[in-house]
């Protein structure tokens, strides 16, 4: 993995990566919500079920920090750090 | 890069039937990390009430059984009593627990019956259409009292720990709100106490969730959690009633 | 005067109570029928009446009692797990011979069930359901215009032989949207109530009780009830017929089932086959004297529901042996349609009967 510069947690660089299930995301945009970095927005598009699905967009500033997994209430996001 | 969130094994691998934003699949989540981080999936017996988690059994990898509406203390004495060495939790929403399951939620902790219960109290009733829940607060409506909960006719809410704290059988309730990143953690070390003092064989543990409803509130999931923070934790403050 | 409105079976139970002067109801979520105390919960104080939401089906049966005791006109409804949990409070009720309208929306069971048709609460309703030898006069609507009215004849059959009534309707029947049409007034008949306990101004003070030890007198209200109920058979039981006079076959069928039957009549005339329709719109007192009647002129029938077979056994009852009954039914919210039971009924047809008949009789053996 190329190296990045991430955003930094109590002065060491912290680089984060999530993915995000957009079939099982059901639009309700908490994780667009509580991600401290802006690193998520709502799509333009549809999945299958009808629903306007988030996405990670800000790859360099996510830290990791997994608060958009644990708000999810459809557990689409996985989290690495 | 190490992976460190993903499904756990204590949830299938089913997709949630929940409205979006709602919040009963972020604590059914927590309930099943929980029993996976404390080993006891395979011995541990989930009894689900009447209402939006009807459908629990479908989600939880753990053993399930579906109670009659309010019964679920019950039911999980039942379990709890022949099996007295397995994990037995029950999970209810507010018209389920606090509504027509009034009498077996205050005897199951007065007798200090040596299990978990989860309880989201949302103040409504989800599944039936937003009728009013003994937990709706004063002037909020609902399809049953369509100009606002007035105490004159349908009395004051129920504010559930409190009264259970007055019995001496239970070992532990608080109340929590998982709306925040620093709720989200709470919330979760609450229902882990919660099982752990059942392992370590005290009595009656019961977490109250506040939780939304955002189809029968009207609201996105965002305002939903607005409204748990700026409204119904001055009904139903946030904090430990009851460690022993 | 009246006015035509398009309306819910649930809703037109509404209007229906409101129209017979229904004092006080008190009731629970349950689907299908949250449309009654959502729609109550603005209509009766808006008409001076009184509506709950109570904690539990168990506690509004009980609420009923209390408010049926102090003489006022109480309702309430359910679906079939929330009218299993009223069953003590009926046989309270009954036997304290109190006057009270009951509702229940019947939906598929057993258990927690579907919350889609059924009409297994058949036995629950007219056999008992609670314990004790009391019996529910039971009202079936097929329609909202019946839903509406039955309300009014349910209060008044209940305080003319101060017992409690029961509508039995499903799912369907509640759900539906049909023309109802709402009369400004509805006769409504004056039933003194002096035995009510409303506060002993001026009088003996009265007892409401269903507690009886010494038997002799507990076994006269149990004679005292069953002459009710024998009073009701004669001057109560209410049907509708629809080309029954000259069928072979006889449909026996309440509710959205008739519904559904009629069309099976029509269907099965085009094809030659002589078949019936009789609807018992009181499924207590049952129609016995005139499904007797067709079973002495030869006539056979066919019991269709929405259950494994309940009503059927009536039907059994009533014909004594001297015709055919067969049946036809679904369960699990499942609803029959037409070709599936006009299959049924061509198949009967071109059979030898089974029963055998009094050689006095003349019958064709076909």
């Amino acid at each position: 993995m190329p190296l990045k510069y991430g955003p930094s947690i109590g002065g060491a660089v912290v680089l984060g990566e999530i993915k995000i299930d957009r079939e099982r995301c059901k639009g309700c945009e908490l994780c667009v919500h509580f991600c401290p970095n802006d690193c998520i927005i709502m799509e333009d598009g549809f999945n299958r079920r009808g629903y306007r699905p988030s996405s990670f967009i800000n790859i360099d500033k996510c830290s990791g920090c997994a608060v958009c997994a644990r708000v999810c209430p459809d557990i689409a996001i996985e989290v690495w750090r | 890069m190490q992976k460190v969130f993903e499904r756990t094994k204590g949830l299938t691998d089913n997709e949630f039937s929940y409205c979006p934003g709602c919040l009963h699949s972020v604590v059914h989540r927590m309930i099943a990390e929980v029993m996976e981080e404390l080993d006891i999936i395979q011995n541990t017996i989930c009894v689900c009430p009447v209402g939006c988690a009807v459908f629990m059994y479908d989600y939880m990898a753990c053993d399930v059984i579906e109670a009659a509406h309010g019964r679920a203390p019950a039911v999980a004495t039942g379990v709890k009593r022949v099996l007295p060495d397995r994990v037995v939790f029950a999970y209810q929403g507010d018209g389920d627990l606090a509504s027509i399951g009034t009498a077996e939620i205050v005897h199951a902790a007065a007798r200090g019956e040596k299990i978990s219960v989860i309880f989201i109290n949302n103040t409504t009733y989800g599944m039936t259409g937003g009728q009013m829940a003994p937990t709706t607060m004063i002037g909020q409506k609902s399809t049953t009292c369509s100009r606002g909960r007035d105490p004159l006719v349908n009395g004051y809410p129920i504010k559930v720990c409190e009264m259970l704290a007055t019995l001496d059988g239970p070992s532990y309730i608080e109340r929590v709100a998982p709306t925040s990143p620093a709720g989200l953690v709470k919330t979760k070390k609450a229902i882990k106490k919660a099982f752990q003092n059942q392992i370590d064989g005290k009595g009656f543990a019961m977490v109250e969730v506040l939780s939304n409803c955002p189809q029968q509130w009207h609201m996105t999931p965002i305002e939903t959690f607005k409204a748990i923070d700026e409204q119904m934790t001055k009904i139903f403050p946030l904090g430990v009633f009851l460690d022993r | 005067m009246s006015t035509k409105k398009l309306l819910k079976g649930n809703v037109a139970i509404c209007h229906g109570a409101v129209a017979a002067k229904c004092d006080a109801f008190f009731g629970y979520p349950i689907t299908p029928q949250n449309e009654i105390p959502e729609h109550m919960s603005d209509m009766m104080p808006a008409s001076g009446g009184v509506f709950l939401q109570a904690e539990s089906e168990l506690a509004a049966i009980s609420m009923v009692h209390g408010a049926a005791s102090a003489g006022k006109r109480a309702m309430t409804s359910s679906s079939s797990p929330g009218i299993s949990l009223k069953q003590e409070g009926l046989s309270y009720i009954a036997a304290c011979e109190l006057p009270c309208v009951v509702v229940n929306v019947q939906r598929g069971g057993p258990g927690l069930g579907t919350i889609l048709p059924g009409q297994a609460d058949y036995f629950q309703a007219v056999k008992g359901g609670g314990h004790g030898d009391y019996k529910l006069l039971t009202l079936a609507p097929w329609s909202t215009q019946e839903c509406y009215d039955f309300v009014g004849l349910a209060f008044d059959l209940a305080d003319k032989y101060q017992n409690p009534v029961m509508i039995l309707m499903d799912a369907i029947i509640g759900q539906m949207l049909e023309q109802c049409e709402l009369h400004d007034r509805i006769p409504l008949n004056d039933y003194p109530k002096p035995w009510a306990t409303n506060g002993a101004r001026g009088r003996a003070h009265n007892i409401i009780n269903s507690l009886w030890i010494e038997p002799e007198v507990l076994e006269n209200l149990n004679l005292r009830m069953q002459a009710k109920y024998a009073a009701a058979q004669l001057h109560e039981t209410r049907l509708r017929e629809y080309e029954t006079e000259d069928a072979e076959l006889i449909l026996v069928a309440y509710g959205c089932t008739a519904r559904i039957c009629r069309t099976v009549v029509d269907m099965a005339r085009d094809e030659g086959m002589a078949v019936g329709l009789l609807r018992p719109i009181t499924l207590l007192p049952f129609p016995t004297a005139q499904i007797a009647r067709h079973a002495q002129n030869g006539q056979r029938f066919m019991a269709v529901e929405m259950s494994l077979g309940q009503m059927v056994e009536d039907v059994r009852l009533a014909v004594n042996g001297m015709a055919d009954v067969a049946f036809h039914g679904r369960a699990g919210g499942v609803v029959p349609t037409p070709t599936e039971i006009l299959d049924a009924v061509r198949s009967t047809f071109g059979k030898p009967l089974v029963v055998s008949r009094c050689p006095s009789q003349e019958m064709e053996t076909r």
